[in-house]
């Protein structure tokens, strides 16, 4: 059990890329950490830095409060599930996942009953004397995971472990990495650039971008109050749509009118905006599930508009329609068979209340 | 069914190719092996004597003894294993420092392959001084030093090749799970290399074994090679056809049972890994 500190850590790579800049992480034991972020954004050589498989150029990371920059990676205590599960291939699944121990001096006795503790833990007991390239890839990730279990480490670091199996077998193993973090309680840090993951897994998200934290903090706090416009962009699928105005402050209330100059949508009266001035270009964003059929009532925030349906994308638990607003196309979140044409008109509620504003200069939210 | 008709057709040609192409490789060693049993009269005789009436064996004995054959037979397999298991050794070390350690930087890599560049010429004369010098000339040590340098740069560069292909997750899962540097190199990455391994050690023996020019000067009355025996059929009485072939033949056996024991290693090895498991 540890939990992970990481002050002003950096790390560049011969050839000039400076693929970490500045990083600095508090992760508490027992967490579920997910560090997400597109490709390139620095998120696995974060993640190899803690594991002790590259060297930090700058900064410490504690775990568990002892400073590892100078320890080897079999001492730092931690287990790592690669992408492409590194199995050993010439050893049986039994050795692969003992190895850990037997590197280690455990007694063979001692081994073989962690084995199959683990194998049972993970139903995979059948297949302990099969060669790797005789499993499936969902065999193989239960093995990767089996042999990170079974030293019973501090931390455990996924790097990518679902990207190579098929949405249905990913579902699955999610499910299962969750239920196995709630039945271990280990500290772990995980790495996907699959939002989705990361918002179903994560008790803590730390969301990256070109080799820095852009905001960090509990899934749905990253979700409603995004700190800049890429992360409200990054998370969420269908993903927000961001609408191009200004910010108009008067005394009877603050107004956004979209960049056609015409259409105006009145903010909601208690909505602070920090830092704003009038006429300032900001970005106003909207996710689908903001914009919705019309309820009929009108209440404060909530917009009514005449739309027509330029396109619909059922998904079959509900339907996308798409419209324009003010020649900017906008995505509605529908009943599944609400709509079923498209250049029907319809009533839709935008849910100003909801929405996020970033100042379109700094892209940071308002 | 016209990709039926075309298919079928195809033996016929491939047969006819692979039979000359077959006579073309084993023509000469069925001559060399006939040849060794052939009495002398029947060497260039005119029609050809395809089989001998009174087959002997007794050009074996002549080449193996009295033309010290066996001497030069026991000489080369212990300094072409020697040299092999060193190059082998070494090389597979080297060649995994240069692919995960990136030893040398850019360069050294291709340094080393380049010494195969050099002309041997170039090397044997002072290589000769320095071996009276340290009385090294004309002894199986010197002759394993000279054959391991000599087969080093291919080995090197071959298991390079292999390494570099090889993901270096799995020796990174082998850190974190708990081994040093060292242990993860002999337990997982030696183990992976294994087929690599094969085949360079497979392209050093047979360097080592078939090599003359080093051989002619680095020895004379001890340490010669099987090769270097074959000087001695040619003679002022003429060429001794029977004690050569039979030497050749001699000389053929532990190519073709290498080939044999290691053939699966050797295609695995030499597409580089490519069919791994």
């Amino acid at each position: 059990m540890a939990n992970v500190k990481i002050t002003g850590l950096h790390k560049s790579y011969a050839g000039g890329v400076h693929a970490v800049r500045g990083i600095d992480l508090d992760i508490p034991d027992k967490q579920f950490a997910v560090l997400v972020g597109p490709s390139g954004c620095g998120k696995s050589t974060l993640l190899r830095t803690i594991a002790g498989l590259e060297d930090a150029d700058e900064g410490t990371i504690e775990i568990g409060g002892e400073v590892v920059n100078d320890v080897r990676p079999r001492d730092r205590d931690v287990a790592m599930v690669f992408q492409d599960y590194a199995l050993y291939p010439h050893m049986t699944v039994a050795r692969n996942i003992g190895f850990g121990l037997k590197a280690r001096k455990f007694a063979k006795s001692e081994i073989e009953e962690r084995v199959q503790r683990a194998a049972e833990m993970l139903g995979i007991t059948s297949l302990l004397d099969r060669l790797p390239r005789q499993l499936s890839g969902g065999q193989r990730q239960r093995v990767a995971i089996g042999r990170a279990v079974v030293r019973n480490p501090k931390l455990f670091l996924f790097d990518e472990p679902l990207s190579n199996l098929d949405a249905q077998l990913r579902d699955e193993m999610r499910g299962e990495l969750k239920r196995l973090h709630q039945e271990i309680g280990t500290t772990m840090i995980y790495v996907t650039h699959d939002q989705i993951e990361a918002m179903t897994l994560a008790d803590h998200i730390v969301l990256m971008r070109s080799g820095q934290v852009e905001q960090q903090g509990p899934p749905l706090d990253l979700f409603e109050r995004p700190a800049t416009k890429f992360v409200a962009g990054f998370l969420g699928s269908p993903q927000m749509t961001f609408l191009d105005g200004f910010l108009i402050r008067s005394s009877a209330g603050n107004q956004i009118r979209l960049a056609d100059g015409v259409t105006v949508l009145p903010l909601p009266q208690g909505r602070k905006l920090e830092g704003a001035v009038d006429d300032m270009p900001v970005f106003l964003g909207l996710r689908p599930e903001h914009v919705t059929r019309s309820r009929g009532v009108s209440e404060d925030g909530l917009v009514q508009y005449e739309a027509k349906i330029e396109l619909i994308q059922p998904t079959g638990s509900r339907s996308y329609a798409t419209f324009s607003l003010g020649d900017q196309q906008v995505m509605a979140e529908l009943q599944a068979h609400d709509v079923s044409q498209p250049g029907q008109q319809i009533t839709i509620d935008i849910n100003l209340g909801r929405a996020s504003l970033f100042d379109a200069r700094s892209e940071r939210a308002i | 069914m016209a990709r039926w008709k075309k298919r079928r057709r195809l033996p016929i040609a491939r047969i006819v190719l692979l039979t000359l192409y077959m006579i073309f490789l084993f023509a000469p060693l069925y001559w060399v092996a006939i040849t060794s049993i052939k009495p002398s009269e029947d060497y260039l005789a005119i029609p050809p004597v395809w089989f001998p009436k009174e087959p002997t064996l007794g050009h074996f004995t002549a080449a193996l003894i009295t033309y010290h054959g066996l001497t030069g037979l026991i000489n080369s397999v212990i300094i072409s294993l020697s040299a092999t298991a060193l190059s082998a050794l070494f090389g597979t070390m080297m060649a995994y420092s240069l692919a995960r350690f990136n030893t040398g930087g850019q360069h050294l890599s291709f340094w080393v392959l380049s010494q195969r560049f050099l002309p041997p010429i170039a090397i044997v004369l002072p290589l000769f001084l320095n071996y009276r010098y340290f009385h090294l000339h004309d002894t199986r040590t010197g002759m394993i030093l000279a054959y391991t340098m000599f087969t080093l740069p291919v080995t090197v560069w071959m298991m390079f090749a292999y390494f570099r292909q090889m993901p270096r997750s799995l020796e990174e899962a082998a850190l974190v799970d708990g081994c040093t540097r060292w242990q993860a190199f002999r337990q997982v990455a030696v183990p992976l290399a294994a087929p690599g391994i094969v085949a360079a050690a497979v392209f050093a023996f047979i360097s080592c074994w078939t090599e003359f020019f080093f051989a002619i000067i680095l020895t004379s009355r001890h340490a010669f090679t099987l090769p270097t025996v074959f000087r001695s059929f040619l003679s002022f009485q003429g060429a001794q056809y029977g004690e050569a072939s039979a030497l050749a033949v001699v000389s053929l056996v532990p190519s073709i049972l290498l080939g044999i024991l290691v053939q699966q290693h050797l295609v695995r090895g030499l597409t580089l890994g490519a069919v791994r498991g």
